[in-house]
């Protein structure tokens, strides 16, 4: 059995009346870059925080690295970068590094190898406040990872970055899962989460709304098939498949076979009489799959 | 907690806010304790050698340097102190830093011991520099108007050092206190300073007409640090040559005691605060 790092059950947080996260159950596997998906003010932030020990639950339970948040024992293998990086303006880069391994007690040998893994060797002894905001989110990730962490938090890590950075910022967390860290990862990038994750929670309106692999949520593909008339042809497809396994939508046949059943349906078709304009293989991305599960309508069910 | 000592000294001596406030306490000392009283020797009206001149300069000479170096501390050294005490727990929640630190791997009331304890010893250097600047410089006093070079007793000047420190310690934690409390740095400077430079000052103005006033007024922490200085010796407001924010209300043991009361209140209170609520 796989083992867990992060596991909540009905884990919730009220402000007054206000539900900021309702009886989530998220599971974190050893090794996956997990991708926490939300709009912003889903949610994603204050169950990261709940993880850490910074905000305490309302109700329900977590367990992170086997033990409750914020652990000492437990945060000493976390690495997290919250929302914005936050650092010491009138420090160095390496100085605010040298800062936060004292309190976690890591050799300072760590702050440059840190360093080195994002890139800031060069402009370790210039005062944070004079990086770039690019800069600045690479010397958060350089905080968490100081203690070699077995996992890794990081909260929109690619918040206010440029697309180069962003890529940059997808590479190093896409190595670092490789690496053998677990990566907690929250974003409200479709394509970011695509790219980098290896499972993903999709929390909206504070309820976690799905949680499976990428290709799990995106479900099986199927045959897109443009013909004339369509109802003629959607007759023939239910004939040799089923009608569950056909729909229409956008003018279009979407019949939920394998890819390789493409030929048959063309001749079928055509032996029918149907003309056929176009017959190709169609997934429905991830991004469409997110905007229907955080429908107002979806989220109530 | 040792890690989270050094980590609090790595900061405040790398902070430019603490040399600016250091330097600023230093001259403000300098000026009020012996600048303007070597002046006033110097220049008052009645001329060298009378009353109003000699009593200046006495408080400038070297024997009399325990308490002139604290005379300040109730007032200007306790608002600079406070200051200090705002910025180093009240920067970390306008940096956000508090976040990054809690998630480290220390306790949280290990974080904020090692800050009290990093701000309680960067008072005693503060409050022994202090005495090494005004000593020399109640040296320079003496070598130009010819006097005598007589140093109080080592037992007087640990008395001095001691009550400076306890008086500024306070201060300064009741800053640190605010700084958590108010998370941030803005309201709890204005906060502390209105109280410690203003309120107090009104209080003990009815405290001499109105009875509970005045029973109010003994419990209160700038009074007290006012009354300590005076117990060692440090002229009192309103008698001639007296210091701003010396008072002679309570006793000294009293006003060591309601010192030393305050810095615990103030240093339990940070804690159960930042210990019981939520980091947002």
């Amino acid at each position: 059995m796989t083992e867990l790092l992060v596991r909540t059950d009905d884990l919730t947080k009220r402000y007054g009346e206000r539900i900021a996260v309702d009886h989530i159950g998220l599971q974190v596997r050893r090794g996956e870059v997990y991708g926490f998906l939300g709009p912003n003010g889903a949610g994603k932030t204050t169950t990261l925080r709940m993880l850490l020990g910074l905000v305490r639950a309302s109700a329900g339970t977590a367990r992170v690295l086997g033990a409750a948040p914020g652990n000492p024992a437990a945060l000493a293998r976390i690495g997290m970068l919250v929302e914005s990086p936050a650092f010491y303006p009138y420090l160095s880069g390496r100085d605010n590094l040298r800062v936060f391994a004292r309190y976690a007690k890591v050799p300072g040998s760590k702050v440059d190898e840190a360093l080195e893994t994002v890139d800031l060797t060069e402009r370790a002894k210039d005062r944070a406040s004079s990086y770039s905001l690019g800069m600045k989110q690479r010397l958060g990730v350089a905080a968490a990872l100081l203690k070699d962490p077995e996992l890794l938090i990081l909260d929109e890590p690619t918040n206010g970055l440029d697309p180069a950075g962003m890529a940059d910022m997808r590479m190093l967390i896409r190595r670092l899962g490789t690496g053998g860290h677990t990566v907690l990862l929250s974003s409200h990038l479709l394509g970011e989460v695509q790219q980098v994750c290896d499972r993903v929670g999709v929390i909206s309106q504070g309820v976690l709304v799905r949680q499976g692999t990428v290709r799990e949520l995106r479900g099986h593909g199927s045959l897109r098939v443009v013909a004339e008339p369509l109802d003629e042809a959607n007759a023939v497809t239910a004939r040799m498949f089923g009608a569950e396994r056909v729909s229409v939508h956008e003018s279009a046949l979407h019949v939920s076979v394998d890819e390789d059943a493409a030929p048959s349906v063309n001749r079928e078709l055509v032996l029918a009489g149907i003309a056929v304009r176009s017959i190709g293989w169609h997934e429905r991305s991830l991004e469409e799959i997110f905007f229907e599960m955080t429908a107002p309508e979806e989220v109530a069910k | 907690m040792n890690a989270s000592v050094v980590a609090e000294f790595m900061k405040l001596v790398k902070r430019p806010a603490t040399w600016l406030i250091a330097v600023v306490w230093m001259l403000l000392t300098l000026v009020f304790g012996y600048v303007f009283p070597y002046f006033s020797y110097r220049g008052t009206s009645t001329g060298p050698g009378e009353p109003v001149g000699e009593q200046a300069l006495s408080g400038a000479l070297p024997a009399e340097l325990a308490s002139t170096a604290i005379q300040g501390m109730p007032l200007f050294a306790g608002a600079l102190a406070l200051l200090l005490g705002v910025l180093a727990t009240g920067s970390e929640y306008g940096w956000d830093t508090v976040k990054v630190l809690l998630t480290q791997g220390p306790r949280r009331l290990s974080v904020l011991g090692g800050k009290l304890v990093a701000l309680a010893v960067l008072m005693l250097a503060i409050v022994l520099a202090t005495f090494v600047v005004d000593g020399a410089a109640s040296v320079v006093v003496a070598s130009i108007t010819d006097s005598p070079v007589n140093w109080p007793p080592f037992g007087e000047l640990a008395r001095g050092v001691g009550a400076g420190w306890l008086i500024v310690v306070m201060w300064c934690f009741g800053g640190a206190f605010l700084g958590t409390m108010l998370r941030g740095t803005a309201l709890a400077v204005d906060v502390g300073l209105v109280w410690a430079l203003a309120i107090e000052n009104l209080v003990r103005a009815f405290g001499s007409v109105v009875d509970f006033v005045d029973v109010v007024q003994r419990y209160l922490p700038g009074t007290n640090a006012g009354s300590l200085v005076a117990a060692l010796g440090g002229s009192a407001q309103g008698q001639p040559g007296g210091t701003p924010g010396v008072t002679e209300v309570v006793s000294g043991t009293h006003a060591a005691v309601v010192l030393g009361a305050y810095l615990i209140a103030f240093a339990v209170l940070a804690c159960v605060l930042l210990r019981r609520r939520d980091v947002l």
